[in-house]
């Protein structure tokens, strides 16, 4: 029975815990985000990736950067650490692989087809034609829908990388994930936005 | 051959499933002096300990991310989901349905919003009303005491607003509607349509010894401080508190044994640490396993006494299975672009949400549905600001790109309808006669099919949902659905509501279980989940199964103190 006499402590414990103020719920909160904190360090080796080949990694951080560049707000893409987001993802998600390498050898081909180059030897002027021609799906050329699929999802994807990321996060000034016992709505000034005003609570 | 290891204790009452009705029963039944043993098929998980609140995303390499059993995402609270390794179901040829299953301790409840409505008094006897269905044989005010009850014990918020069948209840007071929830509501008066504070079992005030809420917005991951309804935290803890609860998990229960009196006299269960097959002795067995999981259980448990299953003479176990309706609108919003930055967290639901408006009106489908709806700067996680094609922009790239999601980040908002099904003769499960498990327990298969209610239903949603984004200025994200696509209606068990498998009647050729959630075949046998629900209100089923099983319960001890079992 020694399974069964642990569970009494294993459940009855947690409950024990909540039992408490206000104040020491906040505390014990906030111990719980320093633990994640310091367990969340990034390592900043030199990343080798699972998924994509050598080459096929450069032309991914060429090709996030030129999504998400670095500006006067926050860090690019490749700062954030898309590259190694996008080939964890590709390991973990093995629905993902066939259409992001092909769609990456497309990108090549069409490249070579126009400049007799690589995507990544090209220069930036002749990427950005590439780009211009996919980017926008609603005015996209029938000829360009392959790379317009693969634009899309891989902007997505980038987007996913790069908003899920502490650089991301902050650019968008995404404030909360925290203990915030006031809650008292979200302020005057985006109910001002929104031309609302907080009801008088009763 | 399967040996079967068995236990010398014999326990006052068994109950299979530690959700809602589970964890509720173990609670009454516990306070109320019987030695109770629960039996969960998945492992320990307590949301004090094991949740990832407060875990950014950035601090796991999948960014939150989805796996194969946390389908909502890798933070998500529930382990399991619409497929579970090993353990398969099926569907009939043309049928579509989708069966949630939660393997863990505190079940689904580790799952759901939090949205906690009481049915209401129509609720009862619609059939009285409309000719469909049935009546349940029970009123609202059979209820309410029990209803106030787990007001009492479990706590939620919300404002009595005197609704004719959305009742008033013991509550704490709402958070401060969110900014867009506010102006939703402009739209929504304008239109006609009732909207008032969100009634979720989130503490807003501390409640017999768990803190008030801390406004992470993270229900969904579990609470690190009990400040939201799960059954773990909030029944179990107490019930083992008494020192008459016995937690056994990872045990599969196959199933119900009887003797030759007709008896329940425990259950048959695969525990999964040792892959051996145990038996676990009881006076009482209450299922709460789930409604499909319950009727399932009571299938498989064949005698030549009960040749069709256990408490089956009615035929009933298994039909009458309903989920609510659903469907969804989304949008983008120019007016929500560039808003000033801020804390939009709040509780893990909604602030505000919309009752049923049209009681009594004529329409061209029975009953009605509430409507859910929320957006707004949330945190940004996996998939964060997909599908930029969508909005104005139209796509593109660089330095210009990056500025149109800083500035549409947060303008968009979604509403979700949850309306009654009509319980129908082509949605029902059985046991399917080719498949098992890895446990080689026989398989459900589901028989499904949405009647033109439904489908109208669906229909009147969206035609609502788009009339309030065109209110707002949006922009939804899709046209209007056509009558082929059932107007975007979710599929059969994608809203997680399923109940009605093992329903309650007076008469026993055509239910289940008694008033009292006892099986009319064998007295000393209960079900305790969302299976003996003879209707599906829009409303989320999960405050009546544990008002029902409170009632049940409390309905057991005085049977025990009485001799009656």
């Amino acid at each position: 029975m020694d399974r069964r006499t642990a569970l009494k402590a294993a459940v009855a414990a947690p409950f024990a815990i909540a039992a408490v103020t206000n104040a020491e719920a906040e505390q014990a909160s906030l111990q719980v985000l320093g633990l994640f904190e310091a367990a969340g360090a990034e390592q900043a080796q030199a990343f080798k990736p699972k998924f994509f080949t050598a080459h096929e990694y450069a032309t991914v951080r060429v090709l996030v950067d030129m999504i998400i560049p670095r500006d006067e707000n926050s860090g690019s893409a490749t700062d954030a650490g898309v590259p190694q987001f996008m080939d964890f993802i590709a390991t973990d998600q093995p629905n993902r692989q066939v259409p992001l390498r092909g769609g990456l050898g497309w990108m090549d081909a069409e490249s070579r087809k126009r400049f007799g180059k690589t995507f990544i030897l090209a220069t930036v002027a002749q990427r950005r034609l590439i780009l211009d021609d996919i980017a926008w799906p609603k005015k996209a050329k029938k000829e360009f829908s392959h790379g317009v699929t693969f634009f899309t999802s891989f902007r997505d994807f980038t987007a996913s990388g790069f908003y899920s990321s502490r650089i991301g996060i902050a650019d968008l000034q995404y404030i909360g994930n925290t203990v915030n016992m006031n809650w008292q709505g979200c302020g005057s000034a985006a109910n001002a936005h929104l031309g609302v005003t907080q009801p008088a609570r009763g | 051959m399967i040996q079967v290891q068995r236990t010398r204790t014999e326990y006052d009452v068994v109950i299979v499933g530690s959700g809602a009705g589970g964890g509720m029963a173990a609670y009454e039944l516990t306070k109320a002096g019987a030695k109770v043993a629960v039996v969960e098929a998945g492992p320990l998980w307590n949301s004090g300990t094991d949740s990832t609140m407060f875990v950014w995303p950035y601090q796991t390499p999948r960014r939150g991310g989805s796996t194969p059993d946390k389908p909502f995402g890798e933070h998500d609270g529930c382990i399991g989901g619409w497929r579970i390794d090993g353990e398969p179901y099926t569907t009939a040829p043309g049928s579509e349905f989708m069966w949630w299953r939660a393997r863990m301790l505190g079940g689904r409840t580790n799952h759901w919003g939090r949205i906690s409505l009481r049915f209401g008094p129509y609720d009862f006897r619609r059939k009285s009303m409309d000719g469909l269905g049935d009546d349940w044989p029970i009123s609202y005010d059979d209820m309410k005491p029990y209803y106030d009850d787990v007001d009492r014990l479990v706590g939620i918020y919300g404002t009595n607003e005197g609704l004719p069948n959305e009742p008033d209840g013991i509550f704490q007071p709402p958070p401060a509607p969110r900014c867009d929830e506010l102006w939703v509501k402009q739209a929504a008066d304008k239109l006609g349509v009732t909207c008032v504070p969100g009634r979720l079992s989130i503490l807003t005030k501390p409640l017999n010894g768990r803190p008030a809420c801390h406004y992470c917005g993270q229900c969904n991951r579990g609470c690190r401080t009990h400040s939201n309804f799960s059954s773990p935290g909030v029944l179990l803890a107490p019930a083992m508190l008494t020192g008459n609860l016995t937690i056994i998990p990872n045990s599969m229960v196959r199933e119900v044994t009887m003797n030759a009196m007709g008896r329940a006299t425990g259950v048959n269960f695969v525990n999964r640490d040792t892959g051996g097959d145990e038996h676990i002795r009881g006076k009482i067995v209450i299922l709460a396993a789930s409604a499909c999981e319950s009727a399932r259980l009571l299938l498989n448990s064949k005698s030549p006494q009960f040749t069709e299953g256990l408490a089956n003479s009615s035929g009933a176990v298994g039909k009458y299975l309903m989920d609510s309706t659903g469907a969804w609108v989304g949008g983008y919003f120019e007016k929500m672009r560039d808003m000033p930055a801020h804390n939009h967290d709040g509780t893990g639901g909604m602030h505000l949400y919309m009752p049923w408006w049209l009681e009594g009106k004529k329409l061209d489908f029975p009953r009605g549905y509430h409507i859910e709806f929320g957006g707004g700067k949330g945190m940004p996680g996996y998939g964060a600001m997909g599908g930029i094609q969508n909005y104005p922009p139209g796509g593109g790239y660089g330095a210009q790109l990056k500025k149109d999601y800083r500035s549409w980040y947060g303008a968009t908002l979604g509403f979700a309808g949850r309306g009654e099904m009509i319980a129908n003769e082509d949605s029902f499960c059985e046991i399917d006669n080719n498949v098992v498990d890895r446990y080689g327990i026989p398989v459900m298969k589901f028989h499904w099919k949405f009647a033109d209610y439904e489908i109208l239903q669906a229909k009147h949603m969206q035609e609502t949902f788009r009339s309030l984004i065109q209110e707002l200025g949006g922009t939804p994200w899709s046209d209007m659905p056509t009558k082929e696509s059932k107007y975007g209606l979710a599929r059969g068990g994608e809203i997680i509501h399923e109940v009605g498998t093992t329903r309650m009647g007076k008469d026993p050729k055509t239910s289940v279980v008694n008033e009292w959630c006892q099986a009319h075949d064998v007295k000393n046998l209960f079900v305790a989940d969302g299976g003996p629900f003879v209707t599906s209100p829009d409303k989320n089923a999960t405050w009546t199964i544990l008002a029902l099983s409170m009632r049940t319960s409390r309905k057991i001890a005085d049977m025990r103190k009485a001799g009656e079992l």
